[in-house]
């Protein structure tokens, strides 16, 4: 107004009025510490069409739930995360191209793997390349040639990942060896890199058992008619059969298996698929008798801390997305796959990539499914797996499977819930 | 040692096989060997009456050999466009060779990648009653998933067959195939009469594809592999032979069978195609003189 | 121009170009993606030779050029295998890769030319899509190439020339397209291109005029092989992980059809037209949109200009001319008569 002073007195009140309104404001939010700024990114390529799609979509969604833990937990080193991701197809070509984009074009600050040997195997080039410390996603043994110390492998298979994953299995066979008069083996393995390696610790696995090789041949994985393998297996008459499988190979196995009456004392080996909710609840009774491995249950066991919080959350998501239902089988590992980064992360208080590296290598992690320590090649420096057993399976529901029904440990002691049920051929189909 | 029992059935299988195998040749006998259009586009439309097969039993619990009987006249259409396109751009130009192949070819690739953009890259496949159990006869199995689409498919080649020997069209299409410039002398369109052959040759692909997803599941890419198998069975059986176009069929489908029994499955790809290959460069004579 | 002059002036344009975009750009993802435009002008031009001069189309160019990628990836673990008999031999360098990649897909080009090139075009085209399946079977199935798990290559730490390995490659891309274009203008205006032309135009009449067309008809597709082979053979480096379903890829034998068929086929410029507008396309598609859809335009491509504009662009825009010469001409003629 014209002729009166501007005071400052005035202005100075009129400002701290507006800072404590202000501050009113904001305390109730000050409390949440909502992350701001540049969002950290992290960077993966995942397979969500494909063979592997059953679980990589399942596996993002694990991994998706930890970001938005996170950022309600303030981010990582105070900044929101952002996952920023693409769809490989299972298809390993398109890997390199994939994380070569990511680093270079939209220059993420972190990368972890897709899931799956097939498709983390090709990016390890790309990522020596550029120095980047990478957390695996149940890849199987991808460090063997590379011995790249910044690598680290979220699969419980230890130090012996070849042999590891088939060693329950084998120890079921040798437990059995007299009583059934166990003599032979067939192998059928997919031409797979996971598999492949896999059917390399099998066969040293077999040695150590005693047994004869009687039929060992690899299928192309887009094979579409099981049937002539399982005939040619049907005629070395097997006491045990032993497959190397992907989730497709599976299922085409087991209907194949069914449609020619697969006549054999034990099976079958270190199927991947069973393990998934879609394809227990396709195949439901069929699965009966078949022993694989698996890495995580609901069993009381295996109840580490938040793990069944976490498990709800994914459950309520999933419901509407058409992913697995349960989530048993991957979900989890992602989402403790992400911890440790974030740990490793918040621990070094830096993004720098060697730093995280370090971290990681000297510190356990508490994680959702338990206790993570790494040793050499980036493994986990002793192996946690299960050899399961599908018994009394009655329909082809989601509940016939929840709460880990139908699927029985039957190796190690530790979490052993049951005994094998044996011969294979015994069990009606 | 050879076991007899895998043997018989590796036979048996092949035979079943040679018998899906005829269903799928059937059309390209009509267009390649009797109208002389190189339609290497035909796994394309194979894959498409697989995937129509696929959604609509999706949807409604109908037999998906029935759903590929119900879309038999919606194939023959396609395919009959696909002809009027064909003529327009390129017989009535009298461009046929490259031009024609590249059509059919950008075609093939175009369906193949719009699949996989409206599909995905999964697998995908149908159920039904016989789609899992086996007849067993002695010492031979008889999946019921390939015995009924062989018997199927032999009974719509014998159709054809009759067809094309009785009826007027049939026998204007047979002319057609030897003289275009007789049948015109007889007052018959030679474009429309071949206009519905073409509309034919695509027609039974709607069966064929049924047939396919029975017998295995299908994902975009798998209609390579059967381009050669195609054109090797069309040209071992001679061209426009029907008889011997399903003897080939049954030959190819056992020497695959054989192989992926004793040798594996990783081979039996280049069974077919190693035939066309040996039977283009040691029969030329036959051949060259069209 | 002369050929020795045209020799100079493309080895000059691919050097100003090369040494260019290598100062200008630091960013790796444009060598990454002008590798792949380069390939495919060397791909194109290859095609080209035995399909638009010869008119012979060849649906196999992905068999070309994985041998081409898989003798690569032989002869990098050939030291390794070596060491193993005690016989100790260094690295093989790519250019030496380069060629070998060629001869052994050229002389798979003078095999299957002579299975089939006695027969009708139809059957010769049919038969390149069945040695496709053939040669990715045997690959599929030889274990030391990596079957079909794949094999890795891990780069070399240290690139020739400087720069990174990846400006490396698309070095020698460029050499590789400066080579392939050469060869084609130097066969367009030899006696041998007038031998193909006559192939193309009336086989029959040529055979009857004393043309030696299945010796010619050898060479275009040994030399066509060959040049494809060469293209295939830095591949292993470039993706660093080699499988046969993408090294046989049928995206290769589409774009190496549809980027000759849509420049134009008639003369040397128009694969390099088809490539760099076409590859162009799809490597922004790709970083943008999705791959799958960007090799749906490129079919559709195909089909529109195969069945609309057969001569390509080239065509279009030379009967553009002959148009607008016309037209001259007739204005020319009215004032004459006026």
């Amino acid at each position: 107004m014209i002729g009166q002073k501007p005071s400052i007195e005035r202005g100075f009140r009129r400002l701290s009025l507006m800072v404590v309104l202000w501050l009113l404001l904001v305390a109730p939010f000050a409390s949440a510490q909502t992350p701001n700024g540049e969002p950290i990114t992290i960077g993966f390529s995942m397979p969500l069409t494909g063979g592997l799609a059953v679980n990589g979509t399942s596996g993002l969604l694990g991994m998706q739930i930890w970001a938005e833990d996170q950022n309600q937990k303030g981010g990582l080193l105070g900044r929101p995360v952002k996952l920023v991701y693409y769809d490989d197809q299972t298809n390993p070509a398109l890997v390199p191209g994939i994380y070569t984009k990511l680093i270079e074009v939209d220059k993420v600050d972190l990368v972890v793997s897709a899931y799956g040997t097939n498709v983390t195997a090709p990016a390890l080039p790309v990522i020596i390349q550029h120095n980047k410390t990478f957390m695996g996603l149940f890849a199987m043994d991808v460090n063997e040639e590379f011995r790249y110390p910044k690598y680290f492998s979220m699969l419980p298979v230890g130090p012996d990942p070849r042999a590891a994953i088939s060693e329950g299995f084998f120890e079921i066979v040798k437990a059995n060896k007299d009583k059934l008069g166990l003599k032979t083996i067939a192998l059928g393995v997919d031409d797979g890199e996971a598999t492949r390696n896999t059917a390399d610790g099998a066969r040293a696995n077999i040695k150590k058992a005693g047994l004869q090789i009687v039929y060992d041949k690899t299928y192309p994985p887009t094979t579409t008619d099981y049937s002539p393998i399982i005939r040619a297996i049907q005629a070395t008459n097997p006491d045990v059969v032993f497959f190397a499988s992907y989730p497709p190979d599976s299922v085409g196995l087991i209907r194949a298996m069914h449609e020619i009456g697969l006549n054999t004392k034990i099976c079958c080996g270190t199927m991947t698929g069973p393990q998934s909710t879609s394809i227990k609840t396709s195949l439901g009774p069929m699965l009966n008798g078949i022993i694989t491995f698996d890495f995580w249950l609901p069993a009381p066991a295996l109840r580490f801390p938040g793990v069944m919080e976490f498990l709800d959350r994914y459950q309520k998501q999933a419901a509407g997305k058409g992913v697995d239902p349960l989530g048993y089988y991957l979900a989890p590992w992602a989402y403790a796959d992400l911890q440790v980064l974030g740990q490793a992360v918040e621990g070094a208080k830096s993004l720098d990539q060697d730093k995280i590296a370090d971290y990681i290598r000297n510190h356990t992690f508490k994680t959702v499914i338990g206790d993570v320590e790494f040793g050499e090649k980036g493994e986990w420096r002793k192996a946690r797996l299960m050899t399961v057993q599908f018994q009394n399976i009655a329909g082809t529901s989601v509940d016939d499977f929840r709460d880990g029904k139908g699927e029985i440990v039957i190796w190690p002691e530790q979490y052993k819930a049951g005994d094998p049920i044996l011969p294979y051929s015994s069990i009606k189909h | 040692m050879v076991s007899v029992d895998l043997l018989i059935n590796a036979i048996v299988a092949g035979i079943l096989l040679g018998g899906f195998y005829a269903a799928v040749t059937v059309g390209i006998t009509i267009s390649f060997g009797m109208l002389d259009i190189a339609n290497i586009a035909q796994p394309a439309f194979i894959l498409l009456g697989s995937y129509a097969s696929y959604i609509i039993t999706y949807y409604v619990h109908v037999d998906p050999i029935l759903v590929g009987v119900l879309m038999l006249p919606v194939f023959y259409v396609i395919g009959m466009a696909v002809y009027r396109l064909y003529y327009y751009s390129f017989e009535l130009r009298g461009e046929q060779s490259i031009q024609g192949l590249a059509f059919f070819f950008g075609l093939l690739f175009v369906a193949e990648v719009s699949l996989v953009l409206i599909f995905g890259v999964d697998y995908r496949f149908v159920e039904a009653p016989y789609i899992g159990p086996s007849l067993h006869a002695g010492i031979v199995d008889l999946p019921l998933r390939m015995l009924i689409p062989c018997l199927v498919s032999l009974i719509m080649i014998a159709l054809l067959q009759l067809y094309l020997s009785r009826s007027f069209i049939g026998r204007a299409i047979l002319a057609v195939s030897q003289d275009g410039l007789a049948l015109q002398l007889m007052a018959a369109s030679p474009t429309r009469i071949k206009q519905i052959a073409f509309g034919i040759s695509v027609a039974t692909c709607s069966l064929a594809g049924t047939f396919l997803i029975i017998i295995q599941p299908i994902e975009p890419s798998i209609g390579r592999d059967y381009i050669g198998r195609i054109f090797a069975i069309c040209v071992l059986g001679g061209m426009t032979s029907f008889p011997g176009m399903v003897a080939a069929a049954l030959l190819i489908g056992i020497v695959e069978s054989i192989t992926a029994t004793f040798y594996g499955p990783s081979w039996a790809p280049a069974v077919a195609f190693g035939f066309l290959l040996i039977t283009l460069a040691v029969r030329p004579a036959g051949l060259a003189g069209r | 121009m002369r050929i020795g002059a045209f020799w100079i002036a493309a080895a000059l344009v691919g050097l100003v170009i090369v040494v260019a975009t290598r100062l200008a750009f630091s960013n790796e993802y444009f060598f990454f993606a002008a590798y792949v435009v380069l390939q495919y002008i060397v791909l194109s031009t290859a095609w080209n030779i035995l399909g638009g001069y010869t008119g012979y189309i060849n649906f196999g160019t992905g068999a070309f050029f994985a041998i081409g990628a898989y003798t690569s990836a032989v002869l990098h673990k050939m030291p390794a295998l070596l060491k193993t008999f005690d016989v100790m031999i260094p690295p093989i360098p790519l250019p030496v890769m380069i060629l070998v990649g060629g001869v052994i897909a050229g002389v798979l080009g003078l095999g299957t030319g002579y299975l089939t090139l006695r027969l009708r075009g139809v059957f010769f085209a049919i038969a390149t899509l069945a040695m496709t399946v053939v040669v990715q079977t045997l690959i599929v199935n030889w274990d030391y190439v990596g079957g079909s798990r794949g094999i890795y290559i891990i780069r070399p730490a240290q690139a020739p020339l400087g720069g990174s390995y990846i400006q490396y490659l698309y070095t020698l891309m460029m050499v590789l397209s400066v080579v392939s274009v050469g060869i084609a203008r130097w066969i367009e205006r030899s006696r041998l291109g007038l031998g193909f032309a006559a192939i193309r135009d009336d086989e029959l009449a040529a055979e009857a005029g004393g043309v030696p067309t299945l010796r010619l008809k050898l060479i275009a597709t040994t030399l066509s092989g060959a040049l494809m082979g060469m293209a295939g053979a830095p591949l292993p480096y470039y993706v660093t992980y080699l499988d046969p379903a993408s090294s046989f890829n049928l995206a290769y034998a589409v774009n190496s059809v549809a980027m000759p068929v849509i420049g134009g086929m008639t003369s040397w410029i128009g694969p390099i037209i088809g490539a760099v507008l076409l590859g162009t396309i799809q490597q922004l598609a790709t970083v943008t949109i999705s791959s799958a859809l960007n090799l749906l335009i490129v079919g559709i491509l195909l089909i529109l200009f195969v069945i609309i504009a057969p001569n390509g662009i080239m065509g279009l825009i030379s009967a553009r001319q002959r148009r607008r010469a016309a037209i001259i001409e007739a204005a020319v003629q009215q004032r004459q008569a006026a």
